[in-house]
């Protein structure tokens, strides 16, 4: 199970270093997350606190879905200002 | 081999295709079955609480608002898709290799066990832990989803406005 999780980590964290594309840094995000929210479940099992485990999954989901839902939007705003989902168009930003 | 190998060979394979794949499209679907697997998994952990959300809100909404947002855009040409599949093989060959090493360096790896279970914690169910021991993760929660609605409200409106 360990080995799963560190490969899932693995997955999101090459996905994000590697791509420039904006959308993939956030599926790369949501994969990093899914890893915790799998490391959270193996720790609650294997420390027999299964309630607490989930109580705060359920809470990291919440916020991942309304992080995603932000920095989709943010990327829509982008990608209508830019024409592109390059991160590297955006670095010209002011600010 | 059993169920949960079958299961966590098929995180692996989903999530390594979510990365890989050409399409966005596809990564989108890659993610959504990453989330649906994990979802059954987390059934198999004895928590079907957060499975029922993993797979509701992460395999369903989630994928639905990536969906909506890359149908939004516009679609690469045979040119460019050409070229940049070429760059993309290039940058991801080392994405199986690494996972394969980390993979078989943590399956080797002694992980500790004999954790000692809290009393208090150990008996109570995720409805308790929810409204009673965690009450302020609740209203954090409340006020998380009224940040992102008002964000992406604001967003929208100046999209608008600036059209």
């Amino acid at each position: 199970m360990i080995a799963v999780i560190i490969m899932l980590f693995i997955a999101g964290l090459y996905c994000i270093l590697v791509t420039r594309n904006l959308m993939r840094v956030v599926i790369g995000l949501e994969l990093l997350t899914k890893a915790v929210t799998l490391l959270l479940i193996a720790a609650g099992y294997a420390t027999g606190r299964m309630a607490l485990a989930q109580a705060l999954v359920i809470t990291l989901i919440v916020i991942e879905v309304v992080v995603i839902a932000v920095m989709v939007g943010v990327i829509l705003s982008i990608y209508r200002y830019t024409g592109s989902l390059d991160a590297s168009n955006i670095k010209s930003l002011k600010g | 081999m059993t169920i949960d190998s079958i299961l966590l060979i098929a995180v692996v394979l989903a999530s390594l295709w979510t990365v890989m794949t050409r399409s966005l499209l596809k990564a989108a679907l890659g993610l959504a079955v990453t989330s649906a697997v994990i979802a059954v998994i987390l059934f198999r952990l004895d928590s079907p609480l957060a499975g029922v959300f993993e797979l509701s809100v992460c395999a369903g909404l989630i994928t639905a608002v990536f969906i909506s947002a890359i149908s939004l855009m516009k679609p690469l040409t045979h040119k460019e898709t050409l070229e940049l599949s070429k760059k993309r093989i290039k940058r991801y060959w080392y994405l199986p290799v690494l996972m394969l090493i980390a993979g078989f360096v943590f399956l080797r790896a002694a992980i500790p066990t004999g954790f000692k279970m809290l009393p208090e914690a150990a008996g109570m169910d995720v409805r308790n832990i929810l409204w009673e021991a965690r009450p302020l993760d609740l209203f954090g929660q409340i006020v998380i989803v009224l940040a992102g609605v008002f964000g992406i409200v604001i967003l929208f409106r100046e999209a608008g406005k600036k059209k």
